[in-house]
């Protein structure tokens, strides 16, 4: 606590405004002209820091989830900790190859030349995070703009302050100040940020918000990155291991930080028959992860703030589904708990069902055939994820090629997430662009296309006398229909 | 009003039918690739025709630039877009095993392609191969500023493609702007900064992903050849990237010219050759030489050189002709550098050329302003080339050539902060147009009990171990070997 206090005093002194964000941004444009942060020993070291930094101070890292969400140490270790230092790792591993410029082939219409594509930095980064995964959501993407060799501004969010200050000391202490700082604060701190021009903003939250991000980032033409979420559906069909499903979705909902996760199921879609075995089994296996009074789980996150809590308390008392309850619903105000909550047959025009829910509870909506729970999910926005527990191969099929979403999974949930190798960003409502692996490098790449021609080799095949070799050189030139171009290419002639 | 609501109307049919998933289907995005195909082919005179009204373009460049380099995009897409669709499946971890990732192409919805007037029919059907080729519908928007372009446009496109998928509506700024007011699933942009700015902003409402294809001034660099054959190609070749495309009304075309300044009359002398030999003693009679768009821009670029200190660097050309809104092929020497000449994108057949000592010192000119769509540098010495490449930043970066870039469909075309956002050309524009789709398949059979709370450290050490892949302490772990638990309270 008096860590906190004494640190808010410390910004009060000198509160970050324009004038000051946009003398950090001239001080880092200063850092990167340098060229410092394009070598590569510099990511390198940079990445090599960070994966220390967490290594070093996990126990920290934990108490302050703890303090800021009342997260599991698990939790911690296996979302925030363990999901960054693999990051690490494979940014360490890779690197190399993500900055090997890409040789590719040459059309005939500039024969003779070479081709490759460089990857190189963007400049000056903003990275905006949110505080459900107030660590990975900051540092995860701090490593791809340092990986492809930018200079980096992180500002963390203000609703999970525990965070928020560790990590600017932490970064303070570890990281190369002249190329990397975090700004700590609220609105005012993100407006005064968000005037300035930046090279890249990779934000991560919510739909409101970015879209004042957007809309500041157009101006400067800034290119923007925007994590999101959305009503996450999951479809259940009835020929399945039902415990395995159930378990699995649960490990989703609850398990990720209580809901509140971007990827977290926010709703079931299953048939009328099958609902009640449904939820007959998330009502077992939610007893035996979390025992018989919820609200006392050391296993579950709290809702972060009192805003949050009045949120969903407004969706439960909503008077289309406060009779829906058929499992849990609990609330502790002091101890900002919810307990986990299973409705069922919530009409499709409640409160729960038009935003998206952000916390422990699940609605359950049932649908005569399986098959109508696609109409049901593409007449809302597109979500962020989407995921279907069933044996049948056409189902799977179906649910493959026709529910647009940022990811989807067959038979889990939140899984995605984990593997490195698949972008991992929304599509419409649930976001723009993606990162994760070496799509977090491409995200703070620019893709330079370089071409090298010669004189040379010019020469010798543009000019008479024509050989047999040239002569078929030529005609494949010609073969594509692009007589036009050709003979631009030879200067008019 | 009313117009609005027409065009609400037309949306949402558009959106019906992309929700039919009938733009799905391979046949359907290969049959509208063929009716492209074909109305070029069959309507390769009215084209020429439309741009000979709205640019003077002769028929060889109209066929180069534009139909040329269309027929090139639409042969490309027809042999490769069924393997651009198919799914790229992903390596994952074995701890997930049994499992499969892979990664889909879909299509993002209803889109809109916003073109411009320089190059009118390429601007236009390129971005749309790349629409059609991800399976989108599409409005297309041509620009106002080539009238006959967009009317024929607007008036062929429904005899060779899906009507139900592809319009095209005409009109200027307040059409613009009532479509800007629609929620598209993207925006393709070709224009100038001013307007990408306020085209992204309207996208922010909708959290609509946006192209931006824009300019800047491209630089030339020209370092010394010991070689004259070697210098007159080069010189050449500048000569090709500034005057040959549209009068230097291209987004790719060469801005300015670096030199030193010993070199600098060898130049100057060079290129006046090259320019008699190419347009004439009379470059206003010759008939290779597109005009100015129309009177707004001819204004502009007069202005630009009235300037007296700037009318004073002429070495060569400044020839004008209001009447036919012509220009002759012009060059600057050292105009002043605060002068708007060498502050605003030039987009015009004006060629200032700046003196340097040393040529290495156009990397410091270079980075001074605004990141370039282009850099062109003509040069053999292998040091300065990596320098170029690594020190400076641009869309792309041509050595020893201009322009060709623009057709080599294996490189991204795009450009980077002010000169734009995103790329296209060849599978970069079906990319444009799709969106990743992260797939994950899994079974119901095995499971890992640690994922699941109630937590205990026997689980957290678990996931740890999992986590670093270590299979092996994982496997000693399962079986009760003790290793060095941390505590967590």
């Amino acid at each position: 606590m008096s860590f906190q206090d004494s640190d808010k005093t410390k910004s009060e002194a000198s509160a970050f405004d324009a004038p000051a964000a946009s003398r950090l941004v001239t001080e880092l444009r200063g850092a990167f002209a340098s060229g410092k942060p394009s070598s590569y020993e510099w990511r390198v070291s940079q990445v090599k820091a960070l994966a220390k930094l967490v290594a070093d101070h996990e126990q920290e890292i934990v108490d302050a989830l703890q303090k800021d969400l009342a997260k599991p140490p698990l939790e911690t270790v296996a979302y925030e900790i363990a999901m960054l230092k693999n990051s690490c790792k494979v940014a360490l591993k890779e690197l190399k190859h993500w900055i090997t410029p890409e040789k590719v082939k040459t059309s005939l219409a500039s024969f003779p030349s070479s081709a490759e594509i460089v990857s190189e930095p963007l400049g000056v980064v903003l990275v905006i995070s949110a505080w459900n995964y107030p660590f990975l959501l900051s540092l995860d993407p701090v490593i791809g703009a340092i990986a492809a060799g930018n200079a980096v501004v992180l500002k963390p969010s203000e609703i999970a302050p525990a965070t928020s200050s560790l990590l600017a000391k932490l970064l303070g202490d570890y990281m190369d100040k002249s190329c990397i700082r975090v700004v700590e604060g609220a609105v005012d701190e993100t407006s005064a940020l968000l005037q300035q021009k930046w090279d890249k903003i990779f934000y991560t939250g919510n739909g409101r918000v970015a879209r004042i991000v957007m809309a500041a980032a157009a101006k400067h033409l800034t290119p923007v990155v925007l994590e999101l979420g959305g009503k996450s559906p999951v479809v259940v069909d009835s020929n399945i291991n039902l415990k395995v499903a159930t378990r699995r979705i649960i490990a989703g909902k609850w398990g990720c930080n209580n809901g509140q996760a971007c990827i977290s199921p926010d709703y079931v879609i299953t048939t009328k028959e099958y609902a009640a075995k449904l939820v007959d089994a998330l009502k077992t296996e939610l007893e035996k992860f979390y025992g018989k009074n919820p609200l006392e789980s050391k296993d579950l996150s709290r809702i972060v703030n009192s805003n949050h809590f009045n949120r969903l308390k407004k969706l439960l008392d909503d008077d289309k589904v406060s009779g829906k309850i058929v499992y849990g619903g609990e609330k502790d105000e002091s101890k900002l708990k919810i307990s986990p909550t299973v409705l069922l047959d919530v009409p499709r025009d409640s409160l729960i069902m038009s935003e998206e829910i952000f916390g422990p509870l699940l609605p359950i909506l049932t649908v005569d055939k399986l098959e109508e729970s696609f109409q049901v999910i593409n007449s809302g926005p597109k979500p962020l994820a989407a995921y279907i527990f069933t044996n049948n191969k056409k189902l799977k099929e179906l649910f493959v090629m026709n529910i647009s979403a940022g990811g989807l999974v067959v038979n889990d949930t939140t899984l995605h997430l984990a593997v490195h190798t698949l972008p991992f960003g929304g599509v419409g409502e649930s976001g723009v662009g993606a990162y994760h692996g070496k799509f977090s490098f491409d995200a703070f790449s620019h893709k330079k296309a370089v071409l090298y021609r010669s004189f040379i080799g010019d020469a010798s095949v543009r000019y008479p006398p024509y050989t047999t070799t040239k002569q078929r050189l030529l005609k494949a030139l010609i073969g594509g229909g692009i007589l036009g171009i050709i003979r631009a290419l030879f200067g008019w002639s | 009003m009313g117009m609005d609501r027409e065009m609400e109307e037309i949306l949402r049919e558009m959106r019906g039918y992309f929700n039919t998933g009938k733009t799905k289907s391979v046949t359907w995005r290969k049959n509208q690739l063929t009716g492209i195909l074909d109305l070029i082919h069959e309507n390769e005179d009215a084209i020429f025709k439309a741009l000979h009204l709205d640019l003077g373009k002769h028929p060889v460049e109209a066929y180069r630039d534009e139909v040329g380099g269309v027929e090139k995009s639409v042969n490309k897409s027809l042999s490769c877009v069924e393997k651009w669709m198919a799914p790229k499946k992903s390596d994952i971890p074995l701890l997930f095993f049994p499992a499969k990732a892979e990664v889909l192409s879909e299509p993002l919805g209803v889109v809109l392609i916003f073109s411009s007037w320089n190059f009118p029919i390429m601007l236009s059907l390129d971005p749309l191969i790349g629409a059609i080729s991800a399976g989108n519908v599409v409005v297309i928007k041509p620009s106002e500023q080539a009238p006959a372009c967009s009317s024929f446009l607007a008036n062929t496109i429904p005899h060779y493609l899906d009507s139900n998928a592809i319009k095209v509506i005409e009109g200027g700024p307040n059409v613009c702007e009532q479509l800007l007011q629609q929620k598209w699933d993207k925006i393709f942009f070709t224009g100038s900064s001013r307007v990408g700015s306020l085209v992204m902003s309207a996208a922010a409402k909708n959290l609509t992903p946006v192209t931006l294809e824009l300019g800047g001034k491209c630089p030339a660099i020209l370092d010394s050849f010991p070689n004259p054959s070697e210098f007159k190609l080069a010189v050449k070749r500048i000569v090709g990237g500034k005057w040959g495309p549209c009068s230097g009304q291209v987004c790719i075309g060469i801005d300015y010219l670096l030199v030193e300044e010993k070199f600098s009359s060898s130049v100057i002398e060079q290129l006046k050759k090259i320019i008699r030999r190419f347009y004439g003693e009379n470059p206003a009679e010759s008939k290779v030489v597109s005009r100015i768009v129309n009177k707004h821009h001819f204004e502009r670029i007069r202005n630009l050189l009235k300037e007296p200190l700037v009318a004073a660097s002429i070495v060569h050309g400044g020839l004008i002709d209001e009447e036919n809104l012509f220009i002759e092929p012009t060059i600057l020497l050292d105009p002043p550098l605060d002068s708007e000449i060498m502050t605003e994108e030039i987009f015009g057949p004006v060629l200032p050329i700046i003196t340097l000592n040393k040529i290495q010192e156009s990397i410091e000119f270079i980075i001074a302003k605004p990141k370039p769509l282009a850099i062109y540098a003509f040069t053999k010495d292998e040091t300065f080339k990596r320098r170029i490449l690594s020190e400076t930043s641009s869309g792309s970066v041509v050595f020893n050539d201009t322009m060709v870039q623009f057709l080599c469909d294996t490189l991204p075309f795009g450009g980077v902060g002010a000169s734009g956002l995103g790329r296209y050309h060849g599978k970069y524009s079906f990319d444009t147009f799709s969106h990743e789709k992260a797939v994950m398949h899994r079974n119901l059979i095995l499971e890992i009990e640690p994922r699941y709370p109630p937590w205990s450290k026997f689980k957290l050490e678990f996931l740890k171990l999992a986590y670093r892949l270590n299979y092996f302490g994982l496997l000693l772990h399962m079986l009760g070997f003790k290793l060095g638990l941390k505590k967590y309270n």
